[in-house]
């Protein structure tokens, strides 16, 4: 595993471009997307050593702008079953090895 | 010390006469030292030792005072330096006023700062009284007026509007008087008419919530990166050559939106659904029925079945036509195209064909007028939207569903190429290997025509000249002179498609091949009209005729020509039905069902599996008596069939259960595929064909 992972760094390493944030799946509408995403690039940017801070800043954030229940989780490695509200849902890859899902469910 | 005391009050009371007698002015209690010149009187007068001698006449003098109201100890001569004059000057007149005595009181008056800012405070005290008796009364001045004037008329009810009028007055001013009629204050009290509360709830939808899942891990990381940056070149490379397309694409916005300038363009898709719903909400019980209704009492009759009238179709144009085709849609299963012409040669008018859909039996989806009678339609299997229609006046004309023009896009002439005599069917063919549309038409002329539409144009080519070799007229010198005959239905094989069978008007069908252009691979001595190949089995076919009869025959394969063309062969089965038969198709679902009409306006259905001798179903659709019905079809994928008629009126109707028997399948069977279940038609049609061939006798119906 630790092989893997140290290849695939190495691979990120050579091949800068893959830095950049793709969203893997997103139906929220364009705005509110570009928006987000930003957040999450800022956020993951500057707390690039400590997830959670990095996910409680992206909801807070998102909490205050688009209201009720935001729920983020930035990570390296897991799987997840959500139920969130339609078309508020975001998820997006950023950094070559980070993920972040972001959705509303209050 | 008492002589002494003595002494001093004497001398006192000495000094006090002499004081009177001096300076009178000092002295304000004269009442008392008389009192003690009286009583000192009484002892001997003591001279003080610094007393004035004065002579007896000296002391009888009498001494004018003047009692003057001036302060003696006002100055008499104040003196002020004027600057005006430059000089001192002695003020004329000196203010005499003496203070004797001054003390500080506690009274105000009434109209000073003070007076009234103690008014207020007390004014704010008594209205708090007032209020609860507070009326409605807006002329306070009024009021007060008349308060002030001292006499309350009324009593009670007035000193109550003074009082309610003044308070409010207070309040509002805070400065004017508060004449609070001490006698006769009484509260009012009113209560205004409060609206009932009433509860009102209501429960919002919640937004709606979807689930989402998926796992992260590093390596679909990696994994999404890599095909967004693929894409990322792709995208540049074909940014280059877009360029062009997005002009084109933009061009074309540009006309549609001019075109769409008229209002009624922009509704009409509007319009169409709600035709479409108005008309499913009209006929919602046929919908019903055509999609659920299962005749239940099919399960009793075992050997029976019906056939559930659903919707008619009737165009007010078409109504004194016949129908002379029916084919459904090969892509869109609820859309059939109709064509209206008319067989009696005298009559013979304009022609019509016409697309019908079923969710709207009301109007036509889409109709074309044409100038001759339409006598056959085909619609493209492959192309949907494509045509082809043969008329009574030998020419034939592709039109297309989707662009609506007036007329047909290709139409021949009879320099092209046209039939000589009408055109009775028409039958697409596959793209040939330019990929060109093509079609056959066959015609009482006796040709077969192939025609190929190139880019603008339709080209013909003469695939069979239908001649009799047999039956040649004798010309006056003895010339044989091949007579024509005339084709009037052909069918193509399902699998072979090279292989066609011919009916002609002579009594004959004709198994022909597209290699050869004049000779018949087989012949059959048959009687005319329709001709349908069997879907399901390579060798049956399907002959109807005016004779009443329907016969089925079988294909043999040995072609042996020498045998001759017109060896007469027995059908397999032959099926009387009292009256001329329009038309007969084969059922796609099975391959021993098939349908015929007839021209008394019945519908017939058999089932070779069932029973091999009479019909499942023998029913009258036409409406009117001596309609006769003139085509039937299936339907490719509802249990459906289509019936046109002499009157313009195409009826749909719905196969009940027993009519549409399929070979169950056994129970724990894996799912059948589609060669499978021809392969099982195939069989199935073959145990029966098996058992007739041996006895062919018993096969008369």
């Amino acid at each position: 595993m630790a092989e893997v992972t140290e290849d695939k760094k190495v691979d990120a390493d050579s091949k800068r471009v893959h830095t950049y944030p793709l969203i893997r799946h997103s139906d929220m509408n364009d705005e509110m997307k570009t928006e987000a995403m930003e957040l999450c690039v800022t956020a993951c940017e500057k707390f690039a050593s400590n997830n959670e801070n990095a996910a409680k800043m992206i909801k807070d954030t998102m909490d205050k702008k688009f209201g009720a229940s935001w729920h983020a989780v930035v990570g390296e490695g897991y799987g997840f079953e959500i139920t969130h509200e339609v078309k508020n849902l975001l998820y997006m890859f950023f950094g070559g090895n980070m993920a972040i899902i972001l959705w509303k469910c209050s | 010390m008492p002589p002494k005391q003595v002494k001093s009050k004497t001398a006192a009371s000495v000094d006090r006469k002499r004081s009177k007698r001096g300076d009178g002015d000092d002295l304000t209690e004269m009442g008392d030292g008389t009192e003690q010149d009286d009583w000192m009187q009484a002892k001997t007068l003591v001279k003080p030792e610094d007393q004035l001698e004065l002579s007896e006449a000296e002391l009888k003098e009498e001494f004018t005072r003047i009692l003057t109201a001036n302060n003696p100890h006002a100055p008499q001569n104040i003196v002020r330096y004027s600057f005006k004059e430059r000089q001192y000057k002695q003020t004329s007149s000196v203010d005499q006023l003496a203070v004797h005595f001054a003390l500080d009181g506690n009274l105000l008056h009434k109209d000073s700062e003070e007076a009234k800012k103690q008014f207020n405070r007390m004014g704010l005290a008594e209205t708090k009284e007032a209020e609860p008796a507070e009326g409605a009364e807006p002329s306070a001045a009024a009021a007060e007026e008349s308060g002030g004037e001292g006499v309350p008329e009324g009593g009670a009810a007035e000193g109550g509007d003074e009082d309610a009028a003044l308070a409010p007055a207070t309040k509002a001013g805070g400065k004017e008087k508060k004449l609070t009629n001490q006698f006769n204050f009484s509260e009012r009290a009113s209560q205004t008419y409060n609206n009932p509360f009433r509860d009102r709830a209501t429960v919002t939808e919640p937004p709606p919530r979807a689930s989402f899942s998926s796992n992260v891990t590093q390596w679909e990381i990696y994994d999404a990166y890599q095909e967004d940056f693929e894409k990322q070149e792709k995208s540049k490379e074909k940014k280059v050559i877009p360029g062009r397309k997005e002009e084109e694409k933009s061009k074309k916005k540009f006309q549609i939106s001019e075109t769409s300038s008229d209002d009624i363009t922009r509704v009409e898709t509007a319009a169409k659904i709600v035709e479409r719903m108005v008309n499913q909400n009209t006929y919602d019980d046929i919908a019903q029925d055509f999609k659920y209704w299962e005749d239940v009492s099919d399960e009793f009759r075992d050997s029976e079945g019906t056939l559930l009238p659903l919707w008619k179709f009737s165009f007010e144009k078409a109504k004194k036509l016949a129908i002379t085709s029916v084919c459904w849609n090969p892509k869109y299963r609820d859309l059939v195209a109709v064509s209206c012409g008319s067989y009696d040669f005298m009559k013979q008018g304009s022609g019509l064909i016409i697309l019908w859909t079923m969710k709207n039996p009301s109007f036509p989806e889409c109709f074309f007028e044409t100038d001759s009678g339409v006598m056959c339609l085909d619609v493209h299997p492959q192309h949907p939207h494509w045509i082809c229609a043969g008329f009574y006046d030998g020419s034939v004309a592709i039109f297309s569903a989707v662009d609506k023009r007036d007329g047909a896009i290709h139409r021949c002439t009879a320099k092209n190429g046209k039939h000589t005599d009408p055109v009775w069917q028409v039958r697409w063919q596959k793209d040939d290997a330019d990929n060109n549309m093509n079609f056959y038409s066959i015609s009482s002329d006796g040709r077969i025509c192939l025609w190929t539409i190139l880019k603008n144009e339709m080209v013909y080519q003469d695939v069979i000249h239908l001649s009799l070799p047999d039956i040649s007229a004798e010309g006056p010198d003895g010339i044989k002179v091949a007579t024509t005959g005339c084709g009037t239905a052909f069918d193509f094989h399902k699998q072979k498609d090279y292989l066609f069978l011919v009916g002609t008007e002579e009594g004959k069908v004709h198994i022909c091949s597209k290699a050869y252009t004049s000779h018949f691979i087989d012949t059959i001595d048959a009687h005319n009209m329709a001709v349908c190949w069997n879907r399901f089995h390579p060798k049956i076919f399907i002959t109807c005729s005016a004779d009443w009869t329907v016969k089925i025959w079988e294909m043999k394969d040995t072609m042996d020509k020498s045998e001759g063309a017109d060896e007469t062969r027995k059908p397999l089965f032959s099926f009387d039905l009292n009256n001329s038969v329009g038309d007969v198709a084969w059922a796609p679902y099975s391959s021993t069902v098939f349908a015929a009409v007839t021209s008394d306006g019945k519908a017939f259905v058999y089932d070779l599996n069932a029973n091999k001798y009479e019909p499942l179903c023998e029913q009258m659709v036409a409406q009117k008596k001596k309609t006769k019905l003139t085509h039937v079809e299936f339907n490719p994928t509802y249990p459906i069939v289509v019936i046109g008629d002499d009157r313009g009126n195409v009826t749909s109707l719905k196969l009940s259960p027993n009519l549409r028997k399929m070979k169950a399948e056994k129970k724990g069977a894996p799912p059948v595929d589609e060669a499978t279940k021809v392969q099982r038609e195939i069989e199935k049609l073959e145990k029966i064909l098996s058992m007739v061939r041996n006895q062919p006798t018993e096969a008369t119906a």
